[in-house]
């Protein structure tokens, strides 16, 4: 009788549990490379909304603070969604006629809020605070990255929690004086030596917890 | 001996009482089934969880097992990375000021029960009530909340309320009962209001005092009644008979050094309990740093059942209820006062003979407390001892009535029966009550109430009554009302709405006012109408700003009045009716709930689940017994019996409770309710039955045992922790003379000798203690816990299983005899041990150790294998073995804290210190670049506590409230000799008993006093602390 297998079967029986292995090692990366894939975490897409809302618009071309909209931003956690009011502040005089600010003036007329879609959207488990990142001199444009420049907005980070420890652990890579946290352009000359400064300056404490963020 | 005796009992009780005779050392004990040892209880106590096989008894094949494991382990691998579905944010329109999203605010108003208010600041986010908490400028909380006025957030979301108007059963819109209110209005006006009556229970508000007035005044032959279950007729009449008139009486415990209490339980009832709970423990609290100098009060509680008051008393003295008229006569004999009894003999002679001598000792700063279920001869007997004692103005105090219009209850309801048989009443309003279900079984309400051609019933639920009446309209939740009402010292607080009615609820001044000449109002204009007629000199919007903003409205506190004893009050009050229990004849004592109360929160399910303060049952009433007449009737828990009383029967599952007068049974009120939402339905036995319109607290019957029984859920033997030395007592002098007695209860591991490296704890190291001298076992806590936590409840069969889900449990220990033994209560939350033993078996790291000392639990990591809690010593941690919190209700989901996460299925959970506070606290700190002050934050449990038992803060600020306490030499750690160092420690408890009568001034702390049948068996046995230490006190 013939034998059923050819000595390069054992090459074969070789190739094929050492491709096994790889193939496991290959799907776990993948799967966690499509974990943290824009198309997970809807990073970097620009979200239709019921206005399309430029920031660009309003804070690079018309300088526009960001705590003229974001009101409570250096008080509570959240940094404040404007009240429609606060964009009938002006549009009642500005634009006062166009149908892109239709749903606007409707809102303000029948009290009925403009419901925008959510852009920085974290789990129901996490609880940040934008008063104290602010209070600690960490700019807008650390996690929001340039709103300016964006026209509908879009989420810069990942928001995932490998994100957002990154910086807890190392928060001299992004501190700045506080003078500088609204500042949209404002880049370090040396954050190598004005980092380490600035965290023991505004008294931060790396505290990577786990009831820092979640109760 | 009963012939229907059941099956044998689970423990032989002449055995129990053997053992514990026989025991050497002080023996706490927490149920008949421990002290029994049986088999049932080494079963529960083997499998860590109760009854955890119950849900997996289906066979299932190992390869079933592992397609299962495989599929649910992929499974939660790709659960990890589904994407984050669409959200919307929904900002104002307009923002309203001082609204900011993220920020509460809080609201002053007021919990109004039995017609009087507590002050309570209502936490709101964004327009929704979230958690009820103590108002710091009131007089009657000072801070501090009971279970109840917290629980009735709940009410409000109650997806069962009653949310409609409705004719005869059928929906109907408001409008079509304004228009026939209006039709009728026309025809009493035309008749001056002949056949109108109102029944409301009772009224403090001044405003709707104002607007009944003025209804009386508009149809002169209206009459206006009032009636609630549990009531003050006796307080009332004994005004009446010792002075002549109608007064309040209050009592100022902060300057008693003696309080007796003649089977009144001040600490868990009535309009100032959490007042005088605050007062009575910071006489309990001793300052450390001087303790040869300590001083406490001393409580005597003459009682038939343990109560709260009677579980925290130096001597307590077990009486039938019927038997303490006779004891409050033989004390004012024994003080030279006419009390109609001559002989002394009675068992308790001697006991209250060092009783005498004690209060005489204390002339002026002692307190003679008679209870509200006691007839009004010992109210009177009370009022007199009290002022021969001369405590009036120093620790007893009266003043005009707080309510409105001061009538006995019972007689003013009995006058409406009355009236309604005869045909006089046409139309009837009540606002409020549920006088079908509560009334005296005699009265017939529920015949009677079908004789009316119009009724209308305001109520918060479609209830018994509601079904019989005509009209039914839905009443509003007090945190959706504009009203009013006073507390017990008459400070009127002005109850604002936190939220515009949920279901278009109505409030009485509403009802009221369609029958008025004003027509519809809003209770916004009819109380500030009121407001404004009372203060037309002053600038009224300054006054009326301050007022509401603060919750107390200045200057109504009610006035103090002088009144003379007459002379001839005991010819007066009924000569004593003895008490002459027959062979086979029971003394039936019925009380309202600890928790349900009248039955208006029988569906409120925080307060359903909340264990009772003596019983710990939950989901349930029980016709409570002493060991010795369970014996008798050979009766065990759960033991279904039969209560028979004038010609009412009613049955109802046998709870043996140490510490009842022997043949005393007890039932509570305001289960048993038919007609009633989802949570309430089919929940315990009715007692209203046995209540009669002359003798409402107390019947006397029959009891017999039937072959049947209920199961019983209680938390009572859960998480025990067998006899170790986890509840520690000891007397004042043995305080005195030794500051650290604690320390001979243990022996903790030196320093050092744990194989975990110690952790620095450089920042803040969070710490609390909890002084077992002040807590009072009152269950605040819990449910403050409940509220700011998100606790989910369970539901009875789950509690069966031990799986509530409290996150701070009140344990309560037995001490001493079963027939009469004392009790302690110890409230057990997360210890956060430095040296934690749940954290190191924790195979995903979801319970870790953050670096202030939190033993962190982190959900979203969390697998549920459940081994953290099978570690865990002191069985702190709950587990959701089912989606236990409803994510479907969306009434439910408002009245959630926006700070805590909801927990789903398959997630451990336990006390997190309040972390959410914590991390609140240090924001703000940070964001002021300064250090969190002491008392910055403070728990839930802390905030509620009326006792003040809980400190919590800074272990490294030695200046802490949280550090002194823990330098206190009556500091322990529960279990301290695992070497866990918890950072929750407890001071322990202290009794100030009577040398008198607990003669060898021993150190075993007083121990009741010897009741009339109870020479127990402990009574002369040599006792140690702990034989192995040598520590040997003699005792007989």
């Amino acid at each position: 009788m013939a034998q059923v297998f050819k000595p390069s079967a054992n090459t074969y029986a070789r190739l094929s549990i050492f491709g096994a292995l790889f193939a496991v090692v290959g799907i776990l990366f993948a799967f966690a490379g499509f974990n943290r894939s824009d198309y997970m975490t809807q990073a970097r897409v620009a979200r239709q909304q019921p206005v399309p809302f430029s920031h660009r618009h309003h804070v690079n071309g018309l300088g526009i603070d960001c705590r003229y909209c974001h009101t409570s931003v250096e008080r509570t956690a959240n940094a404040g969604i404007p009240a429609t009011e606060i964009c009938m502040n002006c549009h009642a005089q500005i634009w006062k006629d166009s149908p892109t600010l239709d749903p606007v003036r409707a809102s303000f007329a029948s009290d009925r809020s403009i419901e925008w879609v959510k852009v920085h959207d974290l789990p129901d488990y996490v609880y940040f605070n934008h008063s104290i990142h602010v209070a600690k001199g960490i700019g807008c444009v650390s996690c929001h990255g340039r709103v300016d420049h964006m026209n509908l907005t879009w989420q810069e980070s990942s928001l995932q929690m490998e994100w957002c420890v990154s910086c807890h652990r190392n928060p001299e890579l992004h501190v700045r004086p506080r003078s500088e946290v609204f500042n949209m352009d404002w880049a370090p000359e040396d954050q190598a030596t004005l980092g380490p400064k600035l965290v023991a300056e505004h008294g931060i404490e790396s505290r990577d917890d786990c009831t820092v963020c979640h109760r | 001996m009963s012939e229907h005796k059941g099956k044998d009992p689970s423990y032989d009780l002449q055995v129990l009482r053997e053992r514990v005779a026989g025991t050497t050392g002080r023996e706490y004990w927490r149920s008949l089934e421990q002290l029994a040892d049986s088999e049932e209880f080494q079963r529960f106590l083997k499998a860590e969880f109760p009854a955890p096989l119950a849900v997996l008894d289906t066979p299932v094949s190992r390869r079933g097992f592992l397609r299962v494991m495989g599929a649910s382990l992929a499974l939660a691998g790709l659960g990890g990375c589904t994407r984050q579905p669409t959200e919307k944010i929904v900002p104002y329109v307009k923002q309203p000021e001082l609204v900011v999203p993220g920020e509460p605010l809080y609201f002053a108003s007021a919990f109004v029960l039995g017609g009087y208010a507590t002050g309570v600041l209502v936490e709101s986010h964004l327009g929704r009530p979230t958690k009820i908490e103590g108002n710091l400028e009131h007089p009657s909380s000072r801070g501090a909340t009971d279970s109840l006025a917290q629980a009735s957030l709940l009410d409000l979301y109650d997806p069962d309320r009653s949310q409609v108007v409705s004719l005869a059963g059928e929906i109907r819109p408001w409008s079509a009962f304004v228009d026939a209110m209006t039709a009728e209005t026309k025809e009493l006006v035309r008749t001056g209001g002949k056949g109108l009556r109102i029944l409301t229970e009772t009224v403090t508000s001044p405003t709707l005092a104002a607007q009944l007035r003025e209804l009386q005044v508009r149809y002169p032959k209206a009459r206006w009644y009032q009636y609630e279950p549990i009531n003050e007729d006796s307080a009332r009449r004994a005004a009446v008979i010792a002075f002549g008139e109608n007064v309040d009486t209050r009592y100022a415990l902060e300057n008693a050094d003696v309080i007796v209490t003649l089977d009144a339980d001040f600490l868990g009832h009535g309009p100032a309990r959490v007042r005088l709970a605050r007062e009575f423990a910071d006489r309990r609290r001793v300052v450390a740093n001087d303790a040869a100098r300590a001083d406490m009060n001393r409580l005597y509680a003459i009682e038939p059942t343990l109560s709260m008051t009677g579980a925290k008393a130096d001597h307590r003295l077990r009486l039938a209820a019927g038997d303490v008229e006779a004891f409050a006569r033989h004390l004012a004999v024994r003080l030279g006062l006419p009390g109609g009894m001559d002989s002394h003999e009675a068992s308790y002679r001697d006991w209250l003979g060092a009783l005498v001598r004690d209060l005489k000792a204390h002339r002026g700063r002692s307190a003679v407390i008679p209870g509200a279920f006691q007839p009004p001869a010992v109210h009177v007997l009370a009022h007199a001892v009290n002022r021969a004692l001369g405590n009036v103005g120093s620790t007893v105090f009266y003043s005009e009535p707080v309510v409105a219009e001061p009538v006995v209850q019972m007689e003013s309801l009995s006058r409406l029966v009355a009236e309604i048989n005869a045909e006089q009443v046409s139309t009837l309003l009540i606002l409020g009550g549920n006088p079908r279900q509560s009334a005296p079984a005699d009265l017939a309400f529920a015949t009677v109430l079908a004789k009316v051609k119009t009724t209308v019933h305001l109520a918060a639920d479609f209830d018994e009554t509601s079904q019989a009446c005509t009209w039914h309209v839905a009443q509003a939740h007090t945190l959706e009302s504009w009203s009013d009402a006073r507390s017990e010292d008459g400070t009127v607080t002005i109850i604002q709405p936190l939220v515009e009615p949920l279901y278009d609820g109505k409030t009485a001044h509403e009802v009221l006012a369609l029958l008025l000449e004003s027509g519809p109002m809003s209770s916004y204009d009819i109380v500030r109408a009121y407001w404004r007629s009372r203060n037309e000199q002053q600038d009224f919007e300054v006054f009326w700003r301050k007022s509401v903003h603060d919750g107390v409205v200045a200057g109504t506190a009610a006035r103090a009045r002088e009144v003379a004893l007459n002379d001839d009050w005991q010819s007066r009050i009924a000569p004593l009716s003895t008490y002459a229990a027959g062979e086979r004849s029971v003394e039936v004592d019925i009380r309202p709930d600890a928790h349900i109360y009248d039955g208006r929160f029988a569906n409120n399910a925080w307060l359903q689940e909340l264990p009772k303060p003596v019983t710990l049952l939950t989901w349930d009433n029980a016709v409570c017994l002493s060991p010795v007449l369970a014996a008798e009737l050979g009766a065990e828990n759960g033991r279904v019996v039969e209560l028979t009383a004038g010609g009412k029967t009613v049955r109802g599952p046998a709870w043996i409770l140490p510490g009842q007068a022997e043949r005393t049974v007890t039932v509570t009120l305001g289960y048993g309710r038919w007609k009633v939402g989802r949570v309430g339905k089919k929940v315990g036995f009715n007692a209203y039955p046995l209540r009669t319109e002359r003798s409402p607290w107390r019947a006397i019957g029959e009891i017999r045992v039937v072959d049947e029984t209920h199961e019983l859920a209680t938390t009572q033997s859960h998480g025990s922790m067998e006899g170790r030395h986890l509840v520690r007592e000891g007397s004042l002098e043995r305080f005195r003379k030794k500051p650290d007695f604690v320390r001979d209860f243990e022996h903790i591991p030196t320093e050092g000798t744990s194989m975990f490296p110690e952790h620095p704890y450089e920042g803040y190291a969070w710490g609390m203690v909890i002084d077992l001298a002040a807590c009072i076992g009152c269950n605040a806590c819990t449910i403050a816990c409940q509220a700011e936590n998100n606790i989910a409840v369970v539901g009875k069969e789950q509690v069966l299983n031990g799986r509530e889900m409290h996150w701070i449990r009140v344990d309560r220990y037995f001490e001493g005899s079963l027939d009469d033994p004392s009790v302690l209560h110890q409230p057990v939350p997360c210890m956060h041990c430095e040296n934690a033993p749940c954290e190191v078996v924790c195979p995903v790291n979801a319970t870790v150790h953050d670096d202030e000392g939190l033993n962190a639990m982190v959900y979203n990591r969390c697998v549920g294998t459940r081994y953290c809690a099978n570690n865990c010593p002191y069985k702190v941690r709950r587990y959701n073995f089912l989606l236990y919190s409803d994510w479907e209700t969306e009434q439910l989901k408002l009245g959630r804290n926006p700070d805590v996460t909801v927990r789903s299925r398959g997630v451990m959970e336990k006390c997190t210190y309040c972390t959410q506070r914590i991390n609140q606290a240090r924001i703000e700190s940070k964001r002021e670049e300064r250090s969190i002050r002491d008392g910055e934050i403070e728990t839930a449990c802390q905030q509620a506590c009326p006792a003040e038992a809980i400190s919590f803060g800074d272990l490294n600020d030695a200046a802490s409230r949280v550090s002194r306490a823990r330098n206190d030499p009556r500091n322990y750690s529960l279990l301290g000799e695992l070497g866990t160092k918890p950072r929750t420690t407890y001071l322990a408890a202290l009794r100030n008993p009577n040398p008198e009568i607990t003669p060898e001034a021993d150190d075993h702390g007083g121990r009741g006093g010897h009741g009339e049948h109870s020479h127990d068996a402990s009574h002369g046995v040599e006792h140690s602390h702990d034989a192995s230490h040598g520590v040997k006190t003699d005792h007989g």
